[in-house]
């Protein structure tokens, strides 16, 4: 091998790896983000071409000001009913999270993942969706079964992976799925569900259907093949899906530079693939349904998909097996310069006089009791067991849905099954 | 009844089901207007429309997640991998995602899909254009994988795969498409016009999945087959007067355990012939089954008969494809055993 100090008179490379700005023991430090004032971004009609609205992806869509005030034209001018329902999800949402975390810790479940900081996205979107319109989730949009009414007993009966668990205890904790409530099954493996949304829109577009798909995947997992798999069959087949990108800045310990973010944004993936990109403050409700409601009226015109980004941020964990102090600021979520969702919109709603703090104190106490008396409830069917051949479920069921019907190897494995934990149980 | 090749029996199981199922859809790389590179989806869009026949970006992984995207909208579809080389980049989707939404839903969501590719070599088609992938899918739950042998087969087992509510992998052996071979490539294919299996009914009828076919009964030996193996286990013992029982196995999930158990209890010797790899194989499956459940039947040990180890050689093809000799061979050690 030639010496490069031999070489011809050229510089030697240098890998260039991402860092994040602050690591475990610096002051959090948010000023690399520009913060710009809310209003500022045009609304186009939702016929307009993409490639006229190219400026939209380096935007950022935001409605509530620092006020409370909801300015611009992407205010979507909700009434007070639904404002204070989506405050309520977000609240509730709020109160589940912390109720299953405890229960994580408390040796009721295996595994949890909270959603904190981030639940106007799953919420607002959900409320400007149909009801009937199919959500493709990750495992952090927990919001949308809460906006959508999904009672909260079943949620935890598939935490607890207990007797009430429709899931029959096969799936994590989390991994939700209810197709009455338009919630796709969630898999583990990430960036699947996004070019499936894409697949059920196109179905629906073949049925000469009225409903729309929405996909959601986090920053992180917009590097997997099945992310640029979506926009391409989406853009073909201008399929009526919207594709969300959760940016909450972090993918477990990796910053979202790693995911390929350093020196674009999420959004600007859209302009390659001749759609729409759309970059939106994920902490603004408002601003996120109205980023939402275009998206869906593009795609229920026959306009093709939308890719928007909701910049947020990850304030807790991954999940209940990861110790962010491990590679970030400590409390780099509380100085996160767009606020808070939930008190923002609470903001807003003390502003236009139909809120104030002893309503908010009372809803999070009433909330609290619903989520302590679901819990109540859900404990009554079992909790995860993990030291026990006792299961909670019928265990003969273990082996049913993996085809329609068994056959004859499975006959046998459940057979064998069966004796062994009959020998065990003497 | 009309004769067909296995190009023409699997179009014509398109044609016959697009015909009675409107949420049967059609979709691939170079499908629609061109009719596919093995002219197996020839006429269809010109027939059922691009809403329900259309080409695809080469995006296997794609291809096959909107199909489960289709699928879980309540459609049936239909998709083409062009290769069985070129499936891995729908791997992930096939078996983390396809294989497991009937279990991880408690039956919530199940995907009525068929996932069509052309497989296995002896067409010199060097190393991405003949492998034998069957074993990964046998491998993963949840997931049917089926093999047809000739027309009357391919035509009546894709329907039944269309018609399975479960996703079934559905590889289609290329050698065999325009007539079946029996291993002698120094000697001129016949068509299948002139083989028994090609009179096809024209309407529709169905091919059991699971369900082996006893493609040559016989006392001395088991073969057990699938794909163009099948051609040359019956070319091999007629030529040497072996009175071998030849089991074309059809569909490898869920295998036929009761054929091949009651096959080998009888005869007690047991070859296993497959095209692809041996380590990990589908016949490492097999030879182990037949050992577990025919073990004091036995009068000598099972016998793989594979292709080897190393990536499919283009030059090299009938040195690394198990043809007469390789089999001949093994015939000849597991009488004598």
């Amino acid at each position: 091998m030639t010496d490069p100090m031999e070489r011809r008179n050229r510089p030697a490379l240098a890998l260039h790896v991402p860092e994040p700005v602050g690591r475990p023991g610096d002051e959090p430090d948010f000023s690399h983000i520009d913060v710009p004032p809310a209003g500022r971004v045009a609304r186009p009609d939702v016929s307009e071409r993409p490639d006229a609205m190219r400026g939209h992806v380096y935007e950022l869509i935001r409605v509530l000001d620092a006020d409370g005030s909801a300015v611009g034209p992407w205010d979507p001018r909700l009434d007070v009913d639904k404002l204070r329902r989506m405050l309520r999800d977000m609240l509730m949402v709020r109160a589940y999270d912390d109720r299953m975390y405890r229960a994580q810790r408390q040796g009721k479940t295996s595994f949890y993942m909270k959603c904190t900081g981030e639940e106007a996205i799953a919420v607002a979107g959900a409320h400007a969706l149909d009801r009937e319109d199919m959500c493709f989730p990750t495992y952090r949009q927990q919001g949308i079964l809460v906006a959508r009414d999904y009672p909260l007993t079943e949620m935890m009966c598939q935490v607890y992976s207990n007797r009430g668990d429709k899931l029959k205890g096969r799936q994590l904790p989390i991994m939700y799925s209810d197709r009455a409530h338009g919630f796709f099954s969630i898999s583990g493996n990430l960036g699947t569900q996004y070019p499936q949304a894409v697949g059920w829109a196109m179905a629906s577009a073949i049925k000469g259907d009225s409903r729309i798909a929405a996909a959601w995947i986090g920053e992180g997992a917009t590097a997997e093949g099945d992310f640029h798999n979506a926009l391409t069959f989406a853009a073909v087949y201008r399929a009526p899906v919207v594709l969300n990108i959760v940016n909450n800045q972090w993918a477990i310990s990796t910053f979202q530079g790693i995911a390929g973010g350093e020196n674009t944004t999420f959004a600007a993936r859209a302009l390659a693939y001749g759609i729409p990109g759309l970059r939106v403050d994920g902490n603004d409700a408002l601003a996120v349904y109205a980023a939402t409601r275009w998206a869906a009226d593009r795609a229920r015109s026959n306009l093709g998909p939308t890719l928007i980004e909701f910049f947020t941020y990850r304030v807790e964990g991954h999940s209940t097996s990861d110790d962010p102090t491990g590679y970030r600021p400590k409390a780099e979520g509380a100085t996160w310069p767009f606020g808070d969702p939930v008190e923002r919109l609470k903001q807003h709603l003390v502003k236009l006089g139909e809120w104030d703090d002893e309503r908010h104190a009372a809803l999070i106490e009433e909330l609290s009791a619903e989520v302590r008396a679901a819990q109540k409830e859900a404990e009554t069917r079992g909790t995860l067991s993990a030291a026990s051949i006792d299961f909670p479920q019928d265990v003969s069921t273990m082996f049913d849905d993996v085809f329609a019907d068994r056959p004859w190897h499975l006959q046998e494995q459940a057979a064998e099954m069966t004796a062994e934990l009959e020998a065990a149980r003497k | 009844m009309t004769v067909m090749n296995m190009i023409q029996a699997i179009n014509n199981a398109h044609d016959v089901m697009m015909e009675r199922d409107d949420n049967i859809v059609v979709t691939g790389e170079d499908i629609g207007y061109f009719g596919g590179v093995f002219r197996a989806t020839e006429g269809l869009q010109k027939k059922y429309g691009t809403r329900r026949v259309f080409d695809a970006p080469i995006a296997e992984g794609g291809i096959v997640a909107v199909g489960i995207g289709m699928a879980a909208y309540g459609l049936r579809p239909v998709v083409e991998i062009q290769f069985a080389d070129y499936i891995y980049p729908g791997f992930d989707q096939i078996v983390s995602e396809a294989g497991r939404m009937r279990y991880r839903t408690a039956g919530e969501w199940y995907l009525p899909m068929v996932i069509r590719s052309p497989y296995g070599g002896g067409i010199f088609g060097g190393q991405t254009h003949s492998q034998s992938p069957e074993a990964l899918f046998a491998h993963a739950c949840g997931i049917k994988t089926v093999i047809p042998s000739n027309p009357y087969d391919a035509k009546g087992l894709l329907i039944a795969a269309i018609e399975d509510d479960d996703p079934v992998v559905f590889f289609e052996p290329k050698r065999i498409y325009n007539g079946p071979f029996d291993g002698h490539f120094d000697r001129p294919v016949t068509p299948w016009a002139k083989h028994p299996a090609a009179e096809v009914p024209d309407g529709h009828y169905t091919v059991p999945i699971g369900k082996a076919a006893i493609a040559r009964a016989g006392e001395a030996v088991t073969i057990l087959a699938y794909g163009t193996m099948v051609h040359l286990a019956l070319g091999v013992v007629a030529e040497l007067g072996i009175d071998a029982e030849v089991i074309d196995l059809r569909t490898i999930v869920p295998v036929d355990i009761e054929t091949i158990e009651e096959s080998v209890k009888k005869t007690g010797r047991c070859i296993v012939l497959h095209e692809a790899t041996r380590t990990a194989g589908f016949g490492a499956e097999l030879s182990a089954l037949v050992q577990e459940r025919c073990f004091y039947h036995l009068e000598a040990p099972v016998v793989r008969v594979t292709g080897f180890d190393t990536p499919y050689p283009h030059s090299l093809e009938w040195a690394y494809f198990p043809g007469p000799i390789r089999l001949g061979n093994a015939l000849k050690k597991v009488l004598e055993d």
